[in-house]
């Protein structure tokens, strides 16, 4: 199939292209930018007239939920969020029921994404069994049967030893340790920020310290193991600072944010609106400026959705009873170009944070639209508002902070290895 | 963001905490309560009609006696139709959730709730869940409030003190857990009192609590000095495990109050206590039974708080 995308503006972070051109794809790859190959004939015309044409969106936490929460989500429902969100790859943490600690459950999760021919899906694999945090996974037969990286999700691995270990048997291999800085035992029933909400709605609360003291442990066995380490999920402005002086001493290491933490705080849970019980907790002003900041140095690499489906009934209980998590694939886009707009950024720098960072921190040749690539593609409106609705979210899950809300930029086509898999079609 | 216990009109639609409350709508409790204490007090007329009609469910997910008892007496005094569950002990150990129970009990036709829950934020979910024409009364929901303790409170000292805006008040004790504590400090520094003090060591207080308006003591010998009103907490035995407290012991010795201790504060200092005490954990028996302790008119007065707030509720407009 030969596509040509006409019109639209070009934005591409790696090749620092941000214009009007045309993109042609053959074959399920990107053949040409600007003017078209000789003999090209085309077959598929995508008009992008007043459009954006960005890579693939990368999310490098997107919970698809299979296996075991069948009731929550389904690699059906959130695959078709996901290219309906623009997200053209994503990891998605080992946190299923059983974890994806066995070589068999991450071949089946493979081989049933791959059969629904969306969005590309790269496992993450349990670091330990049944992310006990007691023994290790085979982590060479894991990867063998498709992970990118391990990780413990929001588990907690308490036993220091262990953790220097997985991280060692890793650095072997030159396998990427993915974690959540947490300290288990400041963070024992805690469900938010310690600070002046937490005090005003006694809610039991985590402090920064926990964030921190976790923090600093993974960095130290960092430094003494050579691991490559990946920080998930940064919530706090000492944590940004941990890891900017952590980078700036040479150590490999990547961060992300989540696109709830950019824009939310504390305050949002008001009266105890558990679509604002997250995880971390929704910090303090001082944090999500802080967050934004270490978005724009560097000292944080990617935004990703940390989309975590959450059924209904879950979020109707009293605050610390409620599930943790928001669903987020189809708000990444929105919420990457709201901070770009109110941080006042070029829109390409916000494009980098979803899309070519991303793929570096999942070793990755993708996130780009060079001639050559693969062509993972989005193309958004970036003028249109709309209000974020559960009818219009193609998620099982339709809990978010942002519900009701008026949010720009909407995505109308999402190409997957050059093949049409999303065409925006306005309900009347 | 709007206050969900107010109606469009501004007027009181639930009463879920003294936080965010106008002076005025306090007051007006306040007053109504006044009116109803010669009624409740009176042998000859005990019943008054506001809510004749109308079902009052006592929800109690948590075990409470003083609480469910004063605001039954308070409902019928109202001439309600008064129902108590013990949720504890029925739906919620059989997995039914809170809300599905509230469902059923307005398919009961209740007209109004009256819930205490183990967690932060219950009686709000309830309220944001209700038919507008159904109220919610708090009767304490985890660590975040108990307004009609507090407003009994108020009224207490009210009672003895006359003018708020003179005072200087002491809190003592487990403020990081208390209910009770957040909605007195609320409604003590939305009722004007220029100085509320909070006594207790740093593993009981929550981060900023001077964000609230209050000054912080750690030393009770510094923060009784001067006070017109103290407030004592009660200290749940579960404290000494889990490292917030080496031992009752030590408690009493540096936070409980002593006649001793007592003697810092003003000549015609009173002294308070929400119940259920632990005589000799946080209060000397004979503070807790001397003249200056006004812990039973509390209970009194407890009545006529809520019967104002029942009938503003439900009679008012």
């Amino acid at each position: 199939m030969n596509i040509q995308i006409k019109s639209g503006r070009l934005v591409d972070p790696k090749n620092k292209i941000d214009g009007c051109h045309d993109l042609f794809i053959t074959a399920g790859k990107v053949i040409a930018v600007g003017s078209p190959p000789a003999n090209f004939v085309v077959q598929q015309l995508i008009d992008a007239t007043g459009l954006v044409v960005i890579p693939g969106l990368i999310d490098l936490a997107a919970r698809l939920r299979e296996p075991g929460y069948e009731y929550k989500a389904t690699l059906e429902s959130e695959m078709h969020a996901a290219v309906a969100g623009g997200v053209t790859t994503l990891a998605c943490p080992p946190d299923t029921d059983p974890p994806l600690d066995e070589p068999g459950l991450v071949e089946m999760l493979k081989h049933r994404a791959r059969a629904l021919n969306q969005a590309h899906v790269y496992p993450v694999g349990a670091l330990t069994y049944g992310l006990k945090g007691e023994e290790l996974t085979e982590m060479a037969e894991l990867a063998d049967a498709g992970c990118i990286a391990f990780s413990q999700a929001d588990a907690a691995l308490v036993d220091t030893r262990v953790l220097m270990r997985a991280m060692q048997y890793a650095a072997t291999f030159d396998f990427s340790v993915w974690l959540r800085p947490q300290d288990s035992f400041l963070a024992r029933e805690g469900v938010a920020h310690n600070g002046e909400v937490a005090t005003r709605l006694g809610l039991p609360a985590i402090p920064v310290c926990a964030e921190t003291i976790a923090l600093s442990t993974m960095l130290e066995l960092a430094r003494a193991t050579g691991v490559r380490l990946h920080i998930c999920r940064i919530s706090s402005k000492e944590g940004v600072a941990l890891v900017r002086t952590a980078k700036q001493q040479g150590l490999p290491l990547t961060c992300d944010v989540s696109a709830n933490h950019i824009h939310l705080s504390e305050m949002d849970i008001g009266f105890f609106n558990a679509n604002c019980y997250l995880v971390p907790p929704l910090r303090d002003l001082r944090d999500l400026e802080a967050l934004r900041v270490g978005l724009i140095d560097g000292s944080i690499d990617a935004i990703c959705s940390d989309h975590t489906p959450v059924d209904e009934d879950a979020k109707q209980l009293p605050f610390a009873e409620a599930e943790a998590g928001a669903t987020g694939l189809e708000l990444l886009l929105p919420l990457m170009l709201k901070w770009v707009k109110q941080s006042n950024l070029a829109l390409i720098d916000g494009v980098d944070k979803v899309t070519l960072q991303p793929a570096r921190v999942l070793g990755l040749d993708s996130g780009h639209l060079s001639v050559g690539s693969v062509a993972d593609v989005c193309v958004f409106d970036p003028e249109v508002y709309w209000r974020v609705e559960p009818s219009l979210l193609k998620s099982q899950g339709k809990n978010t902070p942002f519900i009701g809300m008026e949010l720009q930029g909407g995505v109308r086509y999402t190409l997957v290895s050059g093949q049409l898999v999303f065409e925006y079609k306005k309900i009347k | 963001m709007n206050n969900p216990q107010l109606n469009k009109h501004g007027e009181l639609q639930h009463l879920l905490s003294t936080e965010g409350l106008p002076a005025a709508i306090l007051y007006d409790l306040l007053d109504k309560a006044a009116s109803f204490l010669g009624t409740s007090e009176s042998r000859d007329i005990k019943k008054l009609p506001l809510l004749h009609g109308k079902s009052v469910f006592n929800i109690f997910f948590e075990n409470s006696t003083r609480t469910r008892t004063t605001f039954e007496i308070a409902a019928k005094r109202l001439s309600a139709d008064v129902v108590n569950l013990n949720i504890g002990s029925s739906s919620a150990s059989k997995g039914e959730t809170l809300l599905d129970t509230v469902d059923n009990l307005c398919a009961m036709h209740a007209d109004m709730f009256v819930v205490r829950h183990s967690q932060s934020g219950a009686a709000h979910l309830i309220a944001k869940h209700v038919a507008p024409e159904i109220h919610v009364i708090n009767a304490g929901d985890g660590r975040h409030a108990h307004p009609t303790q507090a407003l009994l409170d108020m009224f207490t000292i009210r009672h003895y003190k006359k003018e708020f805006c003179n005072l200087r008040v002491a809190i003592v004790g487990d403020i990081l857990h208390s209910r009770v504590a957040r909605s007195q400090i609320h409604a003590l520094t939305t009722l004007g009192v220029p100085e509320v003090r909070v006594i207790a060591p740093k593993t009981l207080l929550p981060v900023c609590v001077e964000k609230l308006g209050v000054r912080v003591f750690h030393d009770m010998a510094q923060g009784l000095q001067d006070v017109d009103v103290i407030m004592m907490l009660r200290l749940q035995s579960e404290r000494m495990q889990g490292a917030t407290l080496p031992s009752a012991q030590e408690y009493f010795k540096y936070y409980g109050l002593t006649q001793e201790k007592l003697m810092l504060a003003k000549v015609d200092a009173i002294v308070m206590h929400p119940g259920p005490m632990n005589r000799g954990v946080e209060i000397e028996s004979c503070v807790a039974d001397g003249r200056q302790s006004v812990i039973l008119p509390q209970v009194t007065f407890g009545i006529a708080v809520r019967m104002a707030v029942m009938s503003t509720l439900a009679g008012g407009k």
